[in-house]
């Protein structure tokens, strides 16, 4: 049994940290002199953390409410739509016998703006701009962010797109219907479809938008983890979660401006009557004058964005995992160097895969061999990061609570889709397989699920660190076991669905009489949907909830962790540390060593004690 | 990183930086590293394009390559700017600022007049894309140019204020300085690009 030594970190900053004189800098605090600059324009890394969280959170309540409207559509065609007429107006119309149906252009809008919302403004913004946010100034020791001006930029970028998409979607013509995606013709063309018109323009303005919040914010990231690390804090000294938000945001940096490029000549065709995109194409019977443009273009753009933003997403979850998994089970994650070179691989692999989303868009077979062996080498790195996720837990001290089980959670999913993910990297087998249930089942497991696991793990394990309160164990206990098991239940049918060829987006099955018996699998997944997107209510609930009258923080670090974050007081004001800054002496997984439960990173060498990091 | 030398940066230092580089200073790094991703996409989309066929065959206006020796030049008066700058000659310092800055707005007018000469020989911006690619690639260029130029004229502003050589001045200055050359050799590399392709 390990002993449990209390550490003072008060004494422990005293006479080791690092005198910056900061204080001397500032006369008066400039950044939290009003209501205005303290909550709403503010500068400080751990408002800012908060603000992408909180938005992010509606942004996750409406594109699930997206879901699970398109997934009554799906489930239930039969039963009217009558009584969501107040939320949607004039997208259901209702006959003389009272039954309500969707307009078929609207359920495309849903779907669309499911993926946009999900994928760009809840698990870029709300997943790593929350997390980068709040962890990196405190895990490297610094006072906030390299330049905290560009970084509150970053938050109302990303607000503005959020602001541009929003009223979107009240547009008479819908918001954008094309997939979110956006591929040409139907994003090119305003009279291709309702939404393809002011629908389109506003979707694009807002993702132009949203790509400048993201940059800012990445620039920023990297630069405080390159140049504002704290005395003794070496690269490798570094927590996972601080190496995992430093590779998403060089990938955001890399990838985000290509994606600004395919929007630029997007719009060029729109507004400028050029054909970068479209070539001999008619609408309505009519031909149009474009010659000369290449649809396949804009998605390879598209995609050498797209790939790397699936890790974009992902790898921020990793590393809040990592670091849960290893605070909970009381151990060293297993593996540390081999956790950071397998991300680095898969940073690496994923600018070199993207065109395995273009299989069947009539790419050269032979290109395509090329990108089946990248894609399948990801499987290696991804199963380095399993193994070591499971021997981290293996023989571990596991103190089983919300935050660990979400983490746990996350190790089931990442599995569960990142098999899949092998079926799919096959160009041959993609042959039957595209455009299927089995691509929705496969990434929303690998991607979507895990991804919100990640988040969740992390939302729990440092709610205290946001709040100095703790959210209620039983209504996490309740959001983790409803949300695994009926997350499992959404997906996992839509794996049967794929194989037998149905295809995804598609609004009915009714002439489809190969599909008929899939009916009642199709009602399944709706309610199993339902009850999941009843427990992310109870999730919002208890976060609310918890803000305000959850368990009070009474130590500063609740959880035993060795990391720098839980060294500063618990209502930490701004520029974390009233005095010095913490210093750091060891590598951050000194759990378990020499009979001691955890050293945390701030407490000295023993003399003869050599440092795990190195 | 060696212990030893990071704290005898720090001793130096009244605000600890781990880089060598001024955090500023390295994010504008960043920044353009994002920037270069943008048109090497577009210089990428470019060449699948042509590689397609259907793709029209012209000469580029000599006003493009006159214009690239306007920009250069002004990287040239930037360079001088900063040296006068650090040997506190606040009168030269004054008048290369100056310089850069018209040399920019020049750069920006002869590229209008180039779209217009394009536009003139028949490869309008709505034609074949070979030549909507050229207006597209040179437009958002000059867009940067505009970014850059907005920076140097909070540069002159200050250059024509009361003398200061103060050592955040010249942070500002290199910054700025860095920026212009990059926009410089990029326009550069683009014409290059152009005319090989």
């Amino acid at each position: 049994m390990a002993n449990t030594r209390v550490y003072d970190e008060d004494v422990l900053i005293e006479t080791n940290g690092f005198e910056d004189h900061f204080h001397e800098h500032h006369h008066g605090d400039k950044y939290q002199t009003s209501f205005l600059t303290h909550y709403i324009f503010s500068q400080d890394h751990k408002i800012i953390a908060r603000q992408f969280l909180i938005t992010g959170m509606f942004w996750g309540l409406v594109g699930a409410m997206m879901s699970v409207i398109f997934r009554l559509q799906l489930g239930f065609p039969e039963e009217s739509m009558a009584w969501i007429k107040p939320l949607l107006g004039k997208w259901i119309t209702v006959n003389e016998e009272g039954f309500g149906t969707l307009a078929p252009e609207f359920y495309y809008a849903l779907v669309t703006m499911h993926g946009t919302i999900l994928v760009f403004f809840v698990l870029t913004a709300g997943l790593s701009g929350t997390f980068s946010n709040l962890l990196i100034p405190f895990q490297v020791g610094a006072r906030d962010m390299a330049s905290p001006l560009l970084n509150m930029f970053s938050y109302w970028f990303f607000f503005l797109a959020g602001v541009v998409m929003f009223f979107s979607l009240f547009l008479s013509t819908g918001p954008f219907a094309g997939g979110w995606t956006a591929y040409p013709p139907l994003s090119v063309l305003p009279q291709a479809s309702s939404g393809s018109g002011a629908g389109m323009t506003l979707w694009t303005l807002s993702l132009v938008l949203f790509v400048v919040s993201v940059l800012l914010g990445g620039i920023n990231y990297v630069t405080t983890v390159l140049n504002m690390r704290t005395k003794g804090m070496s690269m490798w000294r570094m927590p996972l979660t601080i190496w995992a938000f430093f590779i998403t945001a060089i990938l955001g940096i890399l990838s985000f401006p290509v994606l600004a490029a395919g929007f630029f000549l997007l719009m060029c065709d729109r507004t400028l009557g050029t054909s970068f995109y479209i070539s001999e194409i008619f609408v309505g019977g009519q031909a149009l004058e474009n010659v000369g443009g290449s649809p396949i273009l804009y998605q390879h753009l598209f995609w050498f964005l797209g790939h790397p933003e699936v890790y974009i997403i992902i790898l921020p979850a990793m590393g809040l995992v990592s670091e849960v998994l290893s605070v909970h089970a009381r151990k060293p994650i297993f593996g540390y160097k081999a956790m950071v070179f397998s991300m680095l691989a898969i940073g690496f692999l994923s600018f070199i895969v993207w065109a395995h989303h273009m299989f069947m868009s009539g790419v050269n077979p032979f290109l395509s061999n090329f990108f089946v062996v990248f894609t399948l080498i990801i499987a290696v790195p991804s199963a380095v990061k399993v193994f070591n996720w499971i021997t981290t837990l293996y023989k571990g001290n596991i103190r089983f609570n919300s935050a660990s089980l979400f983490a746990i959670g996350f190790v089931s999913m990442f599995i569960s889709g990142g098999l899949t993910g092998i079926f799919l990297g096959n160009s041959t087998l993609d042959i039957q397989l595209h455009d299927t249930y089995f691509v929705v089942a496969h990434f929303h497991i690998v991607m979507g699920v895990a991804a919100f696991f990640g988040m969740f793990a992390g939302v729990y394990h440092w709610f205290p660190r946001m709040f100095g309160r703790f959210m209620n164990e039983t209504m996490g206990r309740v959001h983790f076991w409803g949300t695994l098991i009926g997350a499992y239940a959404v997906f996992w049918p839509m794996h049967y669905l794929g194989m037998a060829g149905v295809p995804r987006r598609y609004y009915s099955f009714d002439n489809f009489d190969t599909f008929a018996h899939f009916d009642g699998m199709n009602k399944f997944i709706t309610i199993a949907a339902m009850v999941v997107f009843a427990l992310q209510v109870l999730f919002v609930v208890n976060f609310f909830y918890s803000i305000f009258k959850g368990r009070v923080q009474k130590t500063k670090n609740p959880w035993g962790a060795t990391t720098l974050e839980w060294t500063a007081p618990i209502d930490a004001p701004h520029g974390n540390w009233p005095g010095k800054i913490p210093a750091v002496h060891r590598w951050p997984y000194d759990y378990g060593k020499d009979g001691e439960d955890f050293i945390p990173q701030i407490v000295p060498l023993a003399e003869g004690e050599k440092d795990q990091g190195h | 990183m060696d212990t030893g030398m990071m704290e005898a940066t720090m001793q130096k230092a009244p605000i600890q930086y781990t880089g060598k580089w001024h955090p500023k200073k390295f994010a504008l790094m960043l920044a353009m590293g994002g920037i270069i991703m943008m048109f090497s996409a577009l210089t990428s989309a470019y060449i699948v394009r042509k590689g397609a066929g259907n793709w029209l065959e012209f000469k580029l206006p000599a006003i493009f390559l006159y214009n690239t020796l306007v920009l250069i030049m002004s990287s040239v008066t930037a360079h001088l700017a900063y040296g006068a700058f650090k040997k506190e000659d606040l009168l030269r310092y004054r008048w290369m600022t100056a310089l850069t800055f018209v040399l920019g707005l020049l750069f920006l007018a002869l590229q209008v007049v180039g779209w217009q000469q394009l536009k003139a020989i028949g490869v309008p911006l709505d034609g074949n894309p070979s030549g909507s690619f050229i207006y597209v690639i040179s437009g958002t260029h000059a867009a940067h140019i505009l970014g850059g130029l907005g920076a140097l004229f909070l540069g002159l502003r200050a250059a024509f204020g009361p003398a200061n050589f103060s050592a955040s001045r010249k942070l500002s200055i290199q910054l700025v300085n860095v920026y212009w050359h990059f926009v410089d050799v990029l326009w550069i590399y683009l014409i290059i690009f152009f005319i090989l392709q």
